[in-house]
């Protein structure tokens, strides 16, 4: 597996307030990120909401600039190049590689635009093709994503949710890109479609040869298309590991409260045990010394509110923690959570 | 009973499906607004009174006739009585007779219903240029000898036809009002949406001086620069002068209404999408951006016209704004300031009557179009 694109000690600080007179306080959003993504996967990115995790995927594709760190793009067959310090023009091209699906499919598609010009809008941009070409791949791209060619000509208005989801997804693909970054790509529709809009990024994923970065706050469905999870914390990655890995035996406290949230269908097999995440997450601009999931902890020890603990693999394996008691707590998993199989 | 069958070869054939433009989709909600609908005929009539000022207007706004100072409305009257009781169709106006009021010494004019003078309509009459290039020798109305009064809305104290200047003055005082948004539009939509699209400093400043320009008190602000204008410019000078001092405040407020379109635009997910597609600013702005909120800014445009004419109107009574030779709705209100007019000639007040008319149509009008640019902002 070759590496497709590497985070390198981001932080991305927000000034708040701040004017004429003083200077605002400052909010850090994202700490010191590291991560990879490989060739072909499927990295999630999940945690509650204010973590940070919609924050770092728009400092990746840049939609944010960054306060410090890097993001090292690794296209096939070229060079290695740092996305945050390239400027409007120079990024332009890698625009084509690492395309965006958005949360709400209301908003992200523009009401007074037909469908066809929407998909076709990045196509145009790029100038790559135009006349008889430019129609034939945005029908092919609609066609991919289940939109019938007669339905390109309605504005988004006259689509169901899951319609206008499949519509952005198709606006993504136009390009043929390398990466996509789904933020909460299925979190705004119903349950059932959002089953059949996962199968079919699962599907496209195989058609086109891509690598998504999938943003969710959803276990469940991290759990169903993710090959690898980051769980973040107050801007601060607290896990990394291969799903089922982490699944099975998380290896921080915080991945244990977010399992145990986990609802379970089979009323057989609830164990009666809920202990539900307690407590508040921190302001952001408040953040507490030491472990940033000291405050809500129940295994935290002096040690936690005083020192910080790295992110570090555990015992040599995939799994990676941030926790300073990884290797001996014996954290709960979440073996009845649902699996892949039930496509 | 029959029963519709649809043929296969029917079925087959592709489903022609009726698409509606957003246009469409507003002129349709527009169409439901009646009182929006009646003003859009009225301003409508009004804006065609005012293209066609030279060939409806019965006389020349500035000819005067010392016989008939102060005449009073004459009417139009479409049937004549003949002396064996029947009627017939015979548009006319009445003559007058003079009167000398005994105590007062004043000779006052009443009309005549025993003199008929016959008007004709698509009557000849001298050669002019309709709007300033068309040339025409017809006029609307007329009446066949020089020297017959025709003053179907009477004479003001000089023995002018109100009803022509009335019409010319509709030309000036719309017209004003139009040139004024323009140009208003054109400086808040550019200073507007650069604030609103790049927002920081520049977005500050801005706000900080539009909040400035409007707590100045109007009047005297206008009455200020129009008294600093020379008193040797030409009708047409001072025209524009006061065409560019109403859009000196006008503005203010849309620049307000398109900055705040940009800033709610700006952070919707379908305009992250374009930055993310590598669109440039002007592609964003102009073609994801503005498409969304013309009819909004067509609406704001409508709601400020009426303020321009008011505007304008006020400054000419007050003296201040256009000049005597020019006819506007505001030079012609301002003959009718004294006492004696509003006792002896009140038919003077009538361009009162067309300002208000006029605002409440495009108020509505405006209201109108808001409405059905968006249906949800209610």
């Amino acid at each position: 597996m070759t590496t497709l694109l590497s985070v390198e000690n981001l932080s991305k600080v927000f000034t708040l307030g701040g004017g004429l007179f003083g200077k605002g306080r400052d909010l850090v959003a994202l700490n010191d990120i590291n991560l990879t993504v490989e060739q072909g996967e499927t990295l999630a990115i999940v945690g509650e909401s204010g973590c940070g995790k919609t924050t770092l995927g728009r400092c990746i594709i840049k939609a944010l600039s960054v306060t410090s760190g890097h993001v090292r793009y690794h296209p096939e067959g070229g060079e290695t190049v740092d996305l945050t310090t390239l400027n409007k023009r120079e990024i332009k091209p890698f625009r084509r590689d690492i395309r965006m699906i958005f949360q709400d499919p209301m908003s992200s598609l523009n009401p007074n635009m037909r469908v066809f010009d929407i998909v076709a809008e990045p196509l145009r941009i790029h100038k790559l093709l135009r006349g008889k070409d430019l129609e034939a791949r945005v029908y092919d791209t609609l066609a991919k994503v289940g939109i019938a060619a007669d339905a390109a000509g309605r504005y988004p208005h006259a689509f169901s949710g899951g319609q206008r989801q499949r519509i952005g997804i198709a606006r993504a693909l136009v390009l043929d890109p390398r990466l996509v970054i789904a933020d909460e790509a299925v979190s705004a529709l119903d349950v059932s479609i959002q089953a059949q809009v996962l199968n079919l990024l699962d599907d496209l994923k195989a058609d086109f040869g891509l690598t998504y970065i999938f943003i969710s706050h959803d276990l469940g469905v991290v759990n169903y298309i993710a090959d690898r999870v980051v769980v973040m914390y107050l801007g601060h990655v607290v896990e990394n590991a291969p799903t089922e890995m982490l699944f099975e035996r998380p290896r921080h406290p915080y991945t244990e409260m977010l399992l145990e949230a986990l609802p379970i269908a089979d009323p057989t097999r609830r164990k009666g045990r809920r202990t539900e995440l307690k407590g508040e997450i921190p302001y952001l601009g408040n953040r507490p010394q030491g472990c940033p999931f000291h405050t809500r902890c129940k295994y935290a020890q002096d040690r936690c509110r005083s020192e910080k603990p790295a992110l570090h693999a555990i015992n040599g394996t995939a799994q990676q923690a941030a926790c300073h008691f990884a290797e001996t707590l014996e954290l709960t998993g979440a073996y009845d959570a649902p699996q892949k199989a039930i496509a | 009973m029959a029963v519709e069958t649809i043929s296969p070869a029917e079925a087959a054939a592709p489903r022609k499906v009726r698409r509606e433009s957003q246009l469409a989709l507003m002129w349709r909600r527009f169409r439901q607004h009646q009182l929006a609908v009646v003003s859009l005929w009225l301003v409508i009539i009004f804006y065609l009174i005012a293209a066609l000022a030279e060939f409806l207007a019965p006389t020349d706004p500035s000819a005067y006739s010392a016989r008939f100072t102060y005449a009073p409305p004459q009417g139009l009257h479409l049937f004549l009585q003949n002396e064996d009781g029947g009627w017939s169709f015979q548009p006319h106006v009445n003559g007058y007779k003079s009167e000398v009021d005994p105590q007062a010494m004043r000779r006052t004019f009443v009309v005549d219903p025993e003199v008929v003078i016959p008007v004709r309509f698509f009557a000849p009459s001298e050669p002019y240029l309709l709007a300033g290039f068309i040339p025409m020798s017809v006029k609307l109305m007329g009446v066949e000898g020089p020297r017959d009064p025709f003053y179907i809305l009477g004479a003001d104290r000089l023995g002018r036809d109100l009803l022509s200047r009335l019409i010319h003055g509709t030309r000036i005082s719309l017209s004003i009002g139009l040139a004024g948004v323009t140009l208003s539009l054109f400086f808040g939509i550019i200073i507007g949406g650069f604030a609103g699209f790049y927002g920081g400093w520049f977005d500050s400043a801005v706000m900080r001086v539009v909040e400035f320009i409007r707590s100045m008190p109007t009047i005297p602000l206008w009455l200020g620069l129009a008294a600093a204008l020379p008193k040797d410019w030409t009708a047409l000078q001072t025209y524009f002068a006061i065409t560019i001092i109403l859009s000196l405040i006008g503005w203010t407020e849309l620049a307000r209404v398109v900055r705040g379109r940009f800033l709610s635009l700006r952070t919707e997910d379908f305009v992250t999408a374009a930055q993310l597609d590598g669109a440039s600013d002007w592609r964003i702005i102009t073609r994801h951006m503005v498409p969304s909120f013309t009819s909004h800014i067509i609406a704001a445009a409508t709601l400020a016209i009426p303020g321009m004419i008011l505007a304008e109107t006020a400054l000419s009574f007050l003296g201040l704004g256009l000049q005597a030779p020019i006819v506007s709705w505001g030079t012609l209100l301002q003959e009718a300031q004294n006492i004696r007019t509003l006792a002896t000639a009140p038919w003077l007040l009538a361009p009162g009557i067309c300002v208000v008319v006029i605002i409440l149509a495009l108020n509505f009008f405006g209201d109108g179009l808001r409405d059905a640019a968006d249906p949800h902002g209610r």
